[in-house]
């Protein structure tokens, strides 16, 4: 083979991870909408709020600092630790669930039968409100955030496709983050797919995507499992938030990104597609 | 304060009829200024076909909401299993023991015929959502069994061919039997249908009346149904009760309430074979 067309394989393994990052953000938006109908707007600010609550916690930001030192005087910013990775992913997980909690409790129960677009409404009321809040909380500055995955080409991956394409070859070029995120994104969508067909909770999940009415009468309560499907797509923001975050910095621009993933749902179309990671 | 209890008597075809299930004690239910229930009581007894019977806009359909939970009387008392329920959510009523099917069909359309029955085994399913994500042990062991339930309904209703399809495709007298099925699926201590028959030809209807006949048979399961078709609910039912206008006009075995000169005037009409 010549050494342009795996230049050419290069390209596309390319844009398909690439593809995958995007599509980390759509697989939140899908779980809500299969779950219960709703367009949620406000999933890629859950994606900035849950990467920037995962950055404020694992270097000992002091949450509301700004507010607490405009109105007391003081001028506490850190809390001086380092908590460390896994404990921190633990708490914003924790974060994310509450997060679902408080809008099932103030938001969705008031809106139950309502019209699509006014639940849609709602949502997009939600990011603003999320988006400030995030800021708020932990400061609008842009943040590192580092888990520990390494960036850059795969030194691995480029050596050992050398052998290829001859001379003028030298390995495909691939970003390792962008190879982590692929790993991460199947795995996801893989183990909520399993999830969704074959457990008890998989099964109420789709029934009320199908019917509320029906489901009330088969004995599934309808917060509950709103509860479990915002708090999934608050843990599907964070991987996103993360993988994104760790790529590009946790700054406002990520909660655009959601936006940007739009095309990836719309031509993807079901969770279930395989085509929708390659949509990108 | 008890119940007034009926001795337990055994039918003509040998099924045993128990003491009373539940009882609508001066149900009252409006919406805004429409009264859709006007005062109405009436009891349900163990193991007996219970038919509610009324015209267009009776308030049939609203008695079996208020029975299930989806909607709240004004006044009046409902008492399950010799107790008086409190305000609560139709998820927990269901949890109790009260299954139902509606009258326009309210099937998971996206899921397998299974999958639909299978939800009726929520209530039944006790292992969280964390034993759900490890799902070897419990998760698995409760599975398999609630699957067993399932197949038995499934041959018992004549369903297996369809078992994997999904019930959106399904024509419309399969989709009824598979509500029931969904329905029996949570053994129920009371089985509401809402018109089981409405919409089916004559041969469907035959099907489905047998159907109901063997659930009570063979399960003894209480059932208490609504239904248009006069001549079935007849064929079919231990009791009938009758609405007009939002109130009760009738109550008592199908050959009385035939007699009754008030039902005839309302609802059966001159003439009626």
């Amino acid at each position: 083979m010549p050494a342009e067309f795996w230049y050419g394989v290069e390209v596309m393994l390319n844009g398909l991870m690439a593809g995958v990052m995007y599509s980390l953000v759509a697989l939140g938006f899908v779980l809500i909408f299969k779950a219960s109908g709703i367009f949620n707007y406000a999933q890629g600010v859950m994606a900035l709020f849950a990467a920037q609550t995962l950055v404020g916690i694992q270097t000992g930001l002091v949450p509301f600092s700004h507010l607490i030192n405009a109105m007391l005087g003081t001028k506490i910013h850190h809390f001086g630790w380092n908590v460390p990775t896994f404990l921190a992913i633990l708490l914003t997980i924790g974060v994310m669930v509450l997060f679902a909690i408080i809008v099932e409790k103030l938001v969705l129960k008031h809106l139950v039968n309502q019209e699509p677009i006014i639940l849609f409404m709602a949502t997009i009321g939600l990011a603003y409100f999320l988006e400030g809040f995030g800021d708020l909380m932990w400061g609008s500055e842009i943040k590192k955030l580092d888990i520990g995955i390494p960036q850059g080409g795969n030194v691995w991956v480029e050596e050992s496709t050398a052998f290829l394409g001859g001379e003028d070859f030298y390995g495909f070029y691939l970003d390792t983050l962008d190879i982590y995120a692929t790993v991460i994104a199947i795995a996801l969508v893989a183990s909520l797919v399993l999830f969704s067909q074959y457990t008890k909770t998989g099964r109420a999940l789709r029934a009320v995507a199908d019917d509320h009415q029906a489901a009330l009468s088969v004995g599934i309560s309808l917060r509950t499992i709103w509860v479990i499907v915002w708090s999934i797509a608050g843990f599907v923001a964070l991987v996103a938030g993360v993988m994104w975050g760790a790529k590009s910095g946790v700054q406002f621009s990520l909660s655009l990104i959601a936006l940007k993933a739009l095309p990836v749902l719309m031509l993807g179309g079901s969770p279930r597609s395989p085509a929708r990671s390659s949509a990108g | 304060m008890s119940a007034a209890i009926a001795e337990p008597t055994i039918t003509e075809d040998g099924r045993r009829i128990g003491g009373v299930v539940m009882e609508m004690r001066n149900i009252t239910l409006r919406f805004g200024g429409v009264t859709a229930i006007k005062d109405i009581s009436f009891d349900i007894r163990e193991g007996e076909v219970r038919a509610i019977i009324g015209p267009n806009g009776a308030g049939k359909s609203s008695m079996l909401n208020v029975i299930n939970g989806f909607y709240h009387p004004q006044e009046g008392e409902v008492w399950f299993r010799g107790e008086k329920r409190g305000p609560m959510k139709p998820y927990q009523i269901a949890r109790q023991g009260i299954a139902r099917t509606f009258q326009n069909i309210a099937l998971f359309k996206g899921m397998s015929t299974l999958d639909n029955i299978m939800t009726g085994r929520l209530i039944h399913m006790k292992t969280g959502i964390l034993g759900q994500a490890v799902w070897k042990g419990g998760a698995e062991r409760e599975e398999i069994g609630n699957r067993e339930r399932v197949e038995k309904i499934i041959d018992f209703l004549e369903i297996q061919k369809i078992r994997k399809a999904p019930v959106g495709s399904l024509p419309y007298g399969l989709q009824k039997r598979v509500e029931l099925g969904r329905a029996l699926a949570s053994d129920p201590q009371l089985l509401l249908l809402d018109e089981p028959m409405a919409g089916m030809n004559v041969e469907e209807k035959e099907d489905m009346s047998r159907f109901i006949l063997d659930v009570n048979d063979e399960f003894g399961t209480t059932i208490a149904l609504i239904e248009h078709d006069m001549g079935v609910v007849m064929d079919i039912s231990d009791r009938v009760v009758v609405m007009d206008y939002g109130a009760k006009i009738g109550d008592g075995t199908p050959d009385e309430v035939r007699r009754d000169q008030k039902v005839i005037d309302a609802y059966l009409g001159v003439g009626h074979d």
